[in-house]
């Protein structure tokens, strides 16, 4: 945008991860074909990941992972103060994510399976906007680098990011993949928010609604076809709480 | 004087999760040498309990979101082996494909992200590419201005060689020395800018390294991830390995274009070899015991015996007994020890225990970077995290070709749920790991058991932290070195820290 006279922002981000597998950071740095061109548009104060420079001057976070010790509450108060812009990455970071099984058990027995004797310290699994205010939430288990790399064009460039309103469906059906339900499996296909490109029921797998509700999603219809196809209430909760991003809808 | 030095690191950067290193010297006497693990534990065990076997293997994929596709393979194979499924021979290759696929993109991604900014003394591979960027930059710029220096040149009788006068004049009719001299007045201009621009006394190494390091390691590491992406449907936390085989078969046009990039990445390996060539890999031995799988007649990856390099061999569901994990109080990873205080896994241990099977031209690398078994140096991990990338690309064309004459008609089996105990062992690029369940007679897990390459690592490299600490502490270093060296001694286990403390 040099050449139109108009200054380029370079984000600053920082990248912080808590209780998570660190695959979103990863994605950061997948996709090689555009990389560097990612990386030269955005300034990357901290990644303790891949880097040891590091830098508290930034004003956009990048937060992995959910809360699941009280350490990480202070860690994750502090940087909310420091950004200008807090960005939960990944659905364990958006809604807890697979962290969130653990809260079906206590504490102690989660300990017990565990460590048997010797408990460590740890607690019912947290959203991050279950602690501190989240500006823009990026679903995913793992992150869809397509869709970091679209948002990050929209900062650079000012502009708002509108995610997908549709439902995955609509990207399998752009892509001609067999509807899950036609293999006899069940599938969140129509009621998770597009925006993955389908990669799932592509690969042979429904889909585990990783990415959260669509807009206005129809969950009346969805639970009589997946009733009329076979499948009992618990295996649709089942799936519906895999990630901890439908929670309260069954 | 005596002595006397602190290291004391919160939070070791380029690792995969949170641990800490402290080491105290005083009076030339180790006083304290430590690697604590201090990750949020996640429980994955307790989540385990009452999935159904469809379940387990993506679950347990978000175990660790580097090698995902390790951990789902270990656990769809323990589930496999607990219902007693064989899976097809197609499924076995295409399974082995992403394995190779998710090896080299994770090596790779330790070698040039996370071990090397060492070497060169930077914080990040990010600031290698910043200075690679400038001077490439630079570097265009100057052409130019040789473009323009040549054409006002060119432009003057006297410069060109008498014997073309008179014919179109390209930049060849020109005196040799004259288009020398102006390259070098060039390359000085570089060179004087180097401090200022890259803050380094040359800018040689960005200019003769070519293609350049940066763009060298995403085009491998992509290659890795293509493999994944194809086979297994995602690189991170894969979608068409199940119980059974694989769902989806993979396009043989994509596969075989993949097969021509892989051969034409060879240079790519070669250049690499030679870049770690010129790296001072620390001289340090302490003594190991060293467990990996024990190949038969292949460099092993997927199940099998496991075997130690102090001559312990177990069969794969008797891994409890190739672990033994205890815990640690300073830890939230749990530790492991075989015939000594600790032990070794990773891309060293199968070197050491599997050297004969790997590929002719991996150990062509072997012999160049000086590593022959068994190597007790941890610090030559790197080392051997680029042997085996050699090894499996070799491996992977060699895959692909016989995969490509396949019809890709049987690649999956039905499934049977039954009850019975299963165990599933696969090498992920840091060392072998261990998932075991036990199912109840509809396909439900009663139990489960994981057991963390990085696990099995802890205890060795806190035992080596000490051993670093009394064999350098006369060495005149100053804190700042020791805890360069101590974070290098952790970043060659290439760490997967949150995996440890699943």
């Amino acid at each position: 945008m040099k050449y139109l006279g108009i200054k380029q922002q370079k984000p600053r981000i920082a990248v912080f991860d808590f209780t998570s597998c660190e695959g979103c950071e990863l994605q950061l740095a997948n996709k090689e074909d555009s990389l560097v061109d990612f990386l030269m548009a955005i300034e990357i104060l901290a990644f303790r990941e891949v880097s040891s420079a590091s830098s508290d001057d930034y004003d956009i976070a990048l937060i992995e992972g959910s809360i699941t010790r009280s350490d990480e509450i202070g860690r994750i108060k502090k940087i909310r103060e420091r950004a200008k812009v807090l960005v939960a990455l990944g659905s364990c970071a958006c809604f807890g994510g697979v962290n969130k099984q653990k809260n079906k058990m206590t504490m102690e027995q989660a300990n017990k399976i565990v460590y048997g004797d010797s408990p460590r310290e740890t607690m019912p699994a947290h959203a991050i906007k279950e602690i501190v205010s989240v500006d823009l939430a990026i679903p995913g288990c793992p992150v869809n680098k397509d869709e970091v790399e679209r948002i990050v064009r929209h900062l650079v460039w000012g502009v708002p990011f509108k995610f997908q309103v549709y439902p995955v469906c609509v990207e399998c059906k752009q892509r001609g993949t067999i509807c899950r339900f036609e293999m006899g499996e069940i599938c969140l296909g129509p009621i998770t928010r597009a925006g993955c490109n389908a990669p799932c029921p592509a690969g042979g797998l429904g889909c585990w609604g990783c990415r959260g509700p669509a807009e206005d999603p129809n969950y009346k219809e969805f639970f009589q076809i997946a009733s009329e196809k076979g499948f009992s209430d618990q295996q649709v909760a089942d799936r519906l709480n895999f990630y901890g991003a439908f929670e309260g809808v069954k | 004087m005596k002595v006397q030095l602190n290291v004391d690191v919160h939070h070791l950067t380029r690792v995969e999760g949170h641990g800490n290193i402290k080491v105290r010297i005083e009076d030339g006497e180790v006083k304290e040498a430590r690697w604590d693990v201090v990750e949020t534990p996640r429980y994955f065990e307790a989540m385990l309990k009452g999935k159904h076997y469809t379940e387990a293997g993506i679950l347990t994929a978000r175990i660790c979101g580097i090698c995902s596709i390790g951990h789902c393979l270990a656990s769809i194979r323990a589930s496999e082996n607990a219902m007693g499924v064989t899976i097809p021979e197609t499924a076995r290759k295409l399974r082995m494909l992403a394995k190779h696929g998710e090896t080299l993109q994770s090596h790779v991604l330790h070698l040039f992200f996370l071990a090397a900014p060492d070497f060169f003394n930077l914080p990040s591979a990010i600031h290698l590419l910043e200075k690679e960027v400038k001077v490439y930059d630079l570097s265009r710029r100057l052409t130019n201005l040789a473009d323009y220096l040549y054409d006002e040149a060119l432009a003057q009788d006297r410069f060109i060689k008498p014997s073309t006068r008179g014919y179109r004049r390209e930049k060849s009719m020109l005196a040799p020395e004259l288009r020398e001299e102006i390259e070098d007045a060039l390359f000085g201009i570089a060179e004087n800018s180097a401090p200022e621009l890259i803050g380094l006394p040359t800018v040689k190494p960005f200019l003769d390294k070519k293609p350049e390091i940066v763009n060298m390691a995403l085009r491998l590491k992509s290659l890795g991830n293509r493999i994944c992406d194809l086979v297994a449907g995602r690189t991170t936390h894969p979608v068409s390995l199940q119980v059974g085989g694989v769902a989806m078969a993979p396009d043989k046009k994509a596969l075989a274009n993949l097969r021509d990039e892989l051969k034409r990445s060879v240079g790519d390996l070669k250049v690499t070899a030679e870049l770690f060539k010129t790296f001072n890999i620390p001289d340090f031995i302490r003594q190991t015991e060293f467990v990996s799988l024990k190949g038969v007649d292949e460099y092993p990856f997927i199940g099998g015996d496991l075997i130690s390099t102090d001559g312990v061999v177990k069969r794969e569901d008797e891994y409890l007994e190739m672990t033994n994990e205890y815990l640690d109080a300073n830890n939230t990873s749990k530790w492991c020890k075989l015939s000594r205080e600790s032990m070794a896994v990773g891309a060293l241990a199968r070197f050491n225990n599997n050297y004969p099977l790997l590929h002719p031209e991996a150990k062509k690398v072997a012999e160049f970077l000086g590593l022959a078994p068994v190597s007790h140096n941890p610090f030559m991990n790197n080392v051997a995290q680029l042997i085996e990338t050699v090894h499996v690309v070799f491996e992977s064309i060699r895959y692909i070709e016989t995969l490509l004459e396949d019809d890709f008609k049987n690649i999956m089996v039905p499934v049977v749920p039954k009850a019975g105990r299963g165990v599933g062992a696969v090498e992920v690029p840091r060392g072998i790991l261990y998932h075991d369940y036990l199912y109840d007679k509809k396909g439900f897990i009663l139990s489960a058991n994981c057991i963390i390459p990085t696990t099995q690592n802890n205890a060795n490299i806190h035992f080596d932290m000490k051993e670093l600490a009394r064999q350098f502490a006369p060495k005149r270093l100053t804190d700042k070195q020791l805890e360069l060296l101590c974070s290098m001694l952790v970043r060659s286990y290439d760490p997967c820290i949150s995996c440890s403390v699943h």
